[in-house]
């Protein structure tokens, strides 16, 4: 892909939307950047992504561990698994410049996460910062911010 | 008919020496007994100075269960008031933070009252000529807290307008604040942001115990922790890479038995205690560039050594907060319900100590304490194993044995193996007191 065309963005948002629900996680890890960033502000309108607290602001590394955790034997509050899912509205394209290789989309959801009896809905806006390597699209930067940030809640245990 | 009446001798026959009660957990009773007594005899934490810098500042929280606003008065001090009006009951302050300027204003008929709680003015004040308003409660205004102490900017209440004084009640647990600010070349805390909210449905005193629980970290945490080793140790990184800030973090709570048997306990009376007598799971924490230097200049290099050497690691101020001076963090433990706790994370800068480690402080809150974290779900999910659990018939009492010994007594501080559970028995010792100190025993 030289030139991603605006289809092309949005179809990465829902393929990538679409991965999370399979639980095809080490296809979702590929999507990213090794530099890559996973913002979850607290705060409304956050800012300071350092010197606040975030809900998550994880690295690949990070983002790798959670995902190894899924997997691992002893990890109890997986056991049973979550299960999650997403309705996406039509992600809207707010920056496509292929000269700078900078690509940047807006995306209002639900999620749904569920593990025995309990299920909770999260109404969130995601905005990915994507870039090409070696013709692909990758996510370098996802800050996702959930309506209710501030609110106080239990486990939220997958990737929004 | 209630199961637990409020008769002191049936309360206090629910914590043994080495073992406690489930009612104690899952009991309303005894939960509503809790806020009644206890919440109301103790030192409560209610929040941090920095959280009102001006003048008709105010922040809304609760003690134990009941709605209070902190506010900095004209005066420059800080009051505890119900959150309450005086007249028909509808709560004054909604916002969790805010600025009320001179006065606050009922928003059901306008009842206003200045920041230190006295009744300014009602409308049409004359409809109550002689009626004896000047006899009734509401004629007082927003009724304050029975006592407000500021510690070196933390705010703490006793609901009881008698009682404990607060030197009695903390003693040398006040110790433990003292080195959280000091660790500040200005001797200061601030708070940076709002906290971490995480629902738990689970009894708050689960929560408590855990601070001090040593021997959970390398089981429950492997899951997060472990893998986290795992992942970096199978990374293909060139010899000598620095291991980044969230490792450090994260790894040393995989800790062996024998590092926390080693790092002590230390206790004190009325329930305080801390882990991270001789070390922590903070010790290892590199240097951050510039401080050691500032903090030399701010107090000299032997106190600045001393001050940076005390490396506790969680201190329990009973009933409901737990703090952690190396990280500048601070815990806050609230009760809703027997089977349900709110716990509010926050953290502090240190006034005039480089950004770097402000950093570090946001990235251990997220890392651990939200609920999007990996450390906090590991947590969690054995709390709410535990209150399900203890609703089985099979056994009705919980052990708090580990380490005990015939004849304990918690009037003097004591330092103990850090993998003691000791601290929890500690606290409920105080539980029992707190709770009875206002009961009556039963007519029989
Ligand atoms: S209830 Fe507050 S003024 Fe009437
Ligand atoms: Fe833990």
């Amino acid at each position: 892909m030289s030139a991603p065309s605006k289809d092309d963005l949005i179809d990465f948002i829902y393929e990538e939307a679409r991965m999370l629900d399979d639980g095809r996680f080490d296809e979702w890890l590929d999507l990213w950047t090794p530099h890559g960033i996973y913002w979850m502000p607290l705060e409304y309108d956050q800012q300071d992504e350092n010197l606040v607290t975030s809900l998550l602001h994880e690295d690949f590394f990070m983002i790798k561990l959670r995902v190894e955790r899924f997997k691992g034997e002893r990890t109890f509050s997986q056991k049973p698994k979550t299960r999650c899912h997403h309705v996406i509205q039509r992600p809207f394209v707010d920056r496509l410049d292929v000269d700078a290789g900078e690509f940047v989309t807006h995306t209002a959801f639900h999620y749904v996460e569920t593990r025995l009896d309990d299920q909770t809905l999260l109404a969130a806006n995601a905005r990915h910062d994507l870039v090409l390597v070696d013709g692909k699209l990758k996510i370098k930067r996802k800050r996702v911010d959930l309506l209710n940030s501030d609110a106080a809640f239990g486990n939220i245990q997958m990737f929004l | 008919m209630s199961r637990h009446a409020n008769d002191r001798s049936a309360i206090a026959a629910l914590v043994r020496p080495t073992e406690v009660h489930r009612d104690i957990y899952i009991d309303e009773d005894v939960f509503q007994l809790e806020m009644k007594h206890l919440f109301a005899n103790c030192w409560v934490f209610v929040g941090h100075d920095s959280q009102t810098p001006n003048k008709g500042d105010y922040f809304t929280t609760e003690i134990g269960t009941q709605p209070v606003i902190m506010v900095r008065h004209s005066d420059d001090e800080i009051y505890v008031l119900h959150n309450r009006c005086p007249h028909k009951g509808t709560k004054i302050a909604i916002d969790r933070a805010g600025n009320t300027g001179k006065f606050f204003r009922c928003p059901y008929h306008a009842w206003s009252f200045k920041t230190n709680g006295c009744l300014l003015a009602i409308p049409l004040r004359k409809g109550y000529k002689d009626t004896g308003l000047e006899e009734s409660e509401s004629v007082k205004g927003m009724a304050p807290v029975g006592a407000v102490k500021n510690y070196r900017g933390f705010v703490f209440a006793r609901l009881a307008p008698e009682g404990v004084s607060f030197e009695d009640f903390f003693g040398s647990s006040l110790s433990s604040i003292d080195n959280m600010v000091d660790r500040s070349p200005a001797g200061r805390l601030e708070v940076a942001g709002p906290p971490l909210r995480y629902m738990h449905r689970c009894n708050w005193k689960m929560l408590v115990e855990n601070q001090t629980d040593t021997c959970h970290p390398m089981v429950a945490h492997e899951s997060s922790a472990g893998t986290a080793i795992k992942l970096w140790e199978e990374m293909e990184k060139p010899e000598g890479t620095k291991k980044p800030m969230a490792m450090e973090v994260i790894a040393p709570f995989m800790s062996s038995y024998e590092f926390f048997e080693n790092m002590g306990i230390r206790t004190w009376p009325n329930g305080h205690g801390h882990t991270g007598v001789h070390h922590s799971i903070h010790s290892d924490y590199s240097a951050i560039p510039g401080y050691f230097e500032q903090m030399c200049e701010a107090y000299g290099e032997d106190r600045a050594r001393e001050i940076l050497g005390e490396n506790r690691h969680n201190t329990v101020y009973f009933p409901n907060i737990m703090i952690k001076g190396p990280i500048q963090q601070l815990r806050l433990f609230k009760p809703i319900s027997a089977n349900k706790t709110l716990v509010e994370s926050y953290i502090y800068r240190l006034v005039d100590a480089p950004d770097m480690l402000l950093q570090r402080t946001a990235m251990y809150n997220r890392l651990i304490n939200a609920p999007t974290s990996m450390v906090g779900h590991d947590d969690l999910e054995m709390y709410e194993r535990a209150q399900e659990g203890l609703h089985s018939d099979g056994l009705e009492w919980v052990n708090v044995q580990r380490l005990y010994q015939p004849g304990e007594s918690f009037e003097q501080e004591a330092i103990e193996n850090g993998t003691t559970e000791r601290q929890m028995r500690n606290q409920f010792d105080a539980w029992t007191k707190y709770m009875t100190m206002t009961m009556d025993e039963a007519a029989r």
